[in-house]
C-alpha cells in the first residue's frame, strides 16, 4: 500500500453546502481541491465551519449540497463504514478506547479490515516506535498514558491501516506547548516521510504555518482565502487574514517575504565610464558621497570608482573608465531580503547596488536600511509601542526612503 | 426444647433440620437468580434499544417505575389470580421488579459512554452493531452490573414474601416459625439465611461490577 501514488487531487469540494436541522447554515459554497500529499490546515475563529468541513470527508456529516469526491468517487455513493475505514481520523479528545489495551487500540481498523494477527501485530510494533514509546506499552492501557502519550496513540492508529488520507481535529489544542511542538513535528514528519495527505483543523495560526502547505481560512462559513503559508504571509487577502494572521507575525515574516527591490534606495549617485575625473569629483562633492557607480549609456552596471583610486590616479588617468574597479558585489532586485542579508551584512559595504534581470542599476541597498527593517522586527515585537504600530503598517521600503 | 434459649434452639433446628434448611436456601436462590436472569434477557435490550432511541426512553422507564411502586404482596396476588399458588407467580413478580433497576442502569451506562469515544469509534469504520458490541456495552458493563446486583438484593426480599403463595425457599420456614408457638427459633433460622444470601449477593456482584468498570484516566 506504500506504493507511489501519482499526486493529483485526493479530496475535491464541489460546491459544498451544509445547513443543519433548524436552518443553521455551517458551511456555504465550499470548493476547495486537496492534493496528494497536501498538508492542509483549515483555521478560522470559532464556529467558522472548520470542523463541519473537515468531517463531511468521511461522512461523519452530509453535506447538503454540492459533491465531494474522494480519489475521483463520489463519496456520496459509497458505503461510509467502508470510507471511514480508509481514512485516518483524529480527534481533540483523543478518543481511544479507555477499555482496550494500546495494541488493541492501535490495530482496531485493521481488526475491522480482518487483516491476521502477525501483521497486526508487526504493524503495531512498527508504529509505536515511530513514536518512540516503548514496545511494552502495547499492553497498557490508555489511562495509564499522559495525555501527550495519549495523543501520539491517537495519531498512530490513524495510520494503521496504512490510510492515505488523516483528518485531525485540533488535535493538540489540549496539550501543554512543549508537548503540542513535538506531536507537531512528529505529525509533520509522519506526512512527509510517508507521503499521507492530511487535513488538519486548527485556530492557532503558528501551527497552521508550520504544519500547513496550504491553507485554508475560514470565515462564518465560507472559505476567504486558500494560500500556501508564504502566499498568505506575503497576501493576507482581507483585513479579516490580516488579522488573524496578526501584525506582529506579518512583520516578522517581512525579511522573509521582502525583496530587495522593496527597501533599497532609487536613483543611487552613478556616472558614465566616458566623464572625466573632474565631473567625477564634482558629483561625489555635490552629492557628499565617497564612492559613485558607474553604469553605461544604457543602464547596465560596469563597476565602480572610489575616492581613494581617484585620488592615487588623478594624474595619471583622465576618464572614469580608466581607473573604473569592475569587480563589484551586487544582489538582484527581486531576491528576498532574507537571502541576501547575511551577505550584505558579512561583506562589510556601506551599501551594495541593486540590479533587475538584465543587470541594469535600480537602486542601491544601504545599511541604514537594514537596519531600519531589523528594528522595524523588533519594534513590532514590543507591545509598549502599541500606540506606534499603525506605522508599521506603512509600506516596507519607507524604512528605506528615509535614508536617502 | 423448652429449657434451651432462642440461639441454643436455633443452634439445634440447624443441625437436625440442615439438609432442609439448604434446600430451601438453593430453592430461594433459584427462584431469586431465574426472575433476575430473565429481566436481565429482556431488560438489557430493552435498555440498549431505547439508548439508541432516546424519545422511547422516559415512556419505557415510566412503565418500569410504574411497576415498581406496586407493593410486591399485592402484586404477587395479582400475579396469583392469573398464574395460581406456585413457584411460577414468584419468578414473574421477581422479574417484573427487577425490569427497572436493570433497563434503567443499561440506558444510564450507554448514554453515559464518552461520546468522544464513540464518535472516534464511528470514525474509524465501525459498524452501528460493532460500536455496540465492541464499545458501549463493555463500557456500560459495570453499570448494567450494577443495575443486576440491586435486582437480585430486591428479588431475594420477594421470594422471601413468595413463601404465601406456596412457592416454597426459605420464607417457608419463616412461616413455620410464626404459625409455632415460640417459633423464634424457627423465624431465625429462615430469616438469617435470607439476609446472608443478600448480603452474599451483594458483597460479590460488587466485586464483579468493580472488576467491570474501565480504568479511569487520571487526565
Ligand atoms: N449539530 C449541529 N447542529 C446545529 N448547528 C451546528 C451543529 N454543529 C455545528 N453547528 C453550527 O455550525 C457552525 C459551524 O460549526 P463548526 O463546528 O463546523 O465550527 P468550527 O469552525 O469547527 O468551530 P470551533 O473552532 O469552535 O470548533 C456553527 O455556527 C455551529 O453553531
Ligand atoms: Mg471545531
Amino acid at each position: 500500500m506504500t506504493t507511489e501514488q501519482k499526486p493529483g487531487p485526493i479530496v475535491q469540494y464541489q460546491d459544498v453546502n451544509k445547513v443543519y436541522r433548524g436552518g443553521n447554515v455551517a458551511v456555504e459554497h465550499i470548493t476547495l481541491t486537496i492534493d496528494q500529499g497536501d498538508f492542509v490546515c483549515l483555521i478560522g475563529t470559532s464556529g467558522s465551519g472548520k470542523t463541519t468541513t473537515m468531517r463531511m470527508i468521511n461522512r461523519m456529516l452530509e453535506p447538503t449540497g454540492g459533491t465531494i469526491l474522494f480519489k475521483g468517487q463520489d463519496i456520496h455513493k459509497q458505503d461510509p463504514v467502508a470510507l471511514r475505514r480508509h481514512i485516518g481520523y483524529v480527534i481533540q479528545n483523543i478518543g481511544l478506547m479507555p477499555h482496550m489495551t494500546l495494541y488493541e487500540n492501535i490495530t482496531l481498523v485493521p481488526k475491522l479490515l480482518k487483516w491476521p494477527e502477525e501483521k497486526r501485530r508487526a504493524k503495531a510494533e512498527e508504529l509505536i516506535k515511530m513514536v518512540d514509546l516503548p514496545v511494552d506499552y502495547l499492553d497498557r492501557y490508555p489511562a495509564e498514558l499522559s495525555g501527550g502519550q495519549q495523543q501520539r496513540i491517537g495519531v498512530i492508529r490513524a495510520l494503521a491501516a496504512n490510510q492515505d488520507l488523516i483528518l485531525m481535529d485540533e488535535p493538540f489544542g489540549a496539550l501543554d506547548p512543549i508537548t503540542r511542538e513535538s506531536l507537531q513535528d512528529l505529525v509533520k514528519n509522519l506526512q512527509q516521510k510517508l507521503g499521507k495527505t492530511v487535513v488538519f483543523v486548527t485556530h492557532d495560526m503558528d501551527e497552521a504555518l508550520k504544519l500547513a502547505t496550504k491553507i485554508v481560512v475560514m470565515d462564518g462559513g465560507h472559505i476567504i482565502q486558500t494560500a500556501t503559508p508564504t502566499e498568505l504571509l506575503q497576501h493576507p487577502a482581507t483585513p479579516f487574514v490580516r488579522e488573524l494572521i496578526g501584525e506582529e507575525r506579518l512583520i516578522q515574516a517581512r525579511a522573509d517575504v521582502t525583496t530587495v527591490g522593496a527597501i533599497m534606495l532609487k536613483n543611487p549617485v552613478s556616472i558614465t565610464p566616458g566623464k572625466s575625473l573632474v565631473e567625477a569629483i564634482q558629483l561625489m562633492r555635490d552629492r557628499r558621497v565617497d564612492t559613485l557607480l558607474v553604469v553605461d549609456d544604457n543602464g547596465y552596471l560596469k563597476g565602480f570608482i572610489d575616492i581613494e583610486s581617484l585620488t592615487r590616479q588623478y594624474a595619471k588617468s583622465t576618464a572614469v573608465a580608466d581607473i573604473m574597479q569592475k569587480k563589484l558585489f551586487y544582489v538582484q532586485e527581486s531576491a528576498l531580503l532574507r537571502d541576501s542579508v547575511d551577505r550584505i551584512l558579512k561583506r562589510g559595504l556601506k551599501y551594495v547596488p541593486v540590479v533587475d534581470q538584465d543587470n541594469k542599476l535600480k537602486g542601491i541597498v544601504t545599511r541604514a536600511a537594514l537596519v531600519d527593517m531589523v528594528y522595524d522586527t523588533i519594534w513590532g515585537d514590543n507591545a509598549d509601542h502599541d500606540a506606534q504600530a499603525p506605522a508599521t503598517d506603512a509600506e516596507p521600503q519607507a524604512g528605506g526612503d528615509q535614508n536617502g | 426444647m423448652a429449657n434451651m434459649n432462642t440461639w441454643q434452639q436455633f443452634f439445634y433446628y440447624m443441625t437436625t433440620n440442615g439438609s432442609y434448611v439448604l434446600s430451601q436456601f438453593t430453592r430461594h436462590f433459584l427462584i431469586s437468580i431465574y426472575g433476575v436472569l430473565i429481566a436481565a434477557v429482556i431488560g438489557i435490550p430493552i435498555g440498549l434499544f431505547i439508548a439508541r432511541n432516546r424519545k422511547l426512553s422516559s415512556t419505557i422507564i415510566g412503565i418500569a417505575n410504574v411497576i415498581q411502586t406496586i407493593p410486591s404482596l399485592a402484586m404477587l396476588s395479582i400475579i396469583m389470580l392469573g398464574l395460581g399458588l406456585g413457584v411460577n407467580t414468584v419468578i414473574v413478580t421477581v422479574f417484573l421488579y427487577s425490569l427497572l433497576p436493570i433497563i434503567k442502569n443499561t440506558y444510564t451506562g450507554m448514554v453515559s459512554v464518552d461520546p468522544t469515544v464513540i464518535d472516534s469509534a464511528k470514525g474509524m469504520g465501525m459498524t452501528s452493531f460493532q460500536r455496540l458490541y465492541m464499545v458501549e456495552v463493555p463500557l456500560s458493563m459495570s453499570v448494567i452490573m450494577a443495575g443486576i446486583r440491586n435486582a437480585l438484593v430486591v428479588a431475594i426480599g420477594i421470594t422471601a414474601i413468595g413463601a404465601f403463595v406456596g412457592a416454597g425457599g426459605l420464607g417457608d420456614i419463616i412461616i413455620r416459625g410464626t404459625n409455632a408457638t415460640n417459633g423464634g427459633a424457627i423465624i431465625l433460622a429462615g430469616a438469617l439465611p435470607t439476609a446472608l444470601m443478600a448480603i452474599i449477593a451483594d458483597l460479590v456482584l460488587g466485586f464483579v461490577q468493580r472488576r467491570l468498570e474501565p480504568k479511569e484516566s487520571s487526565h
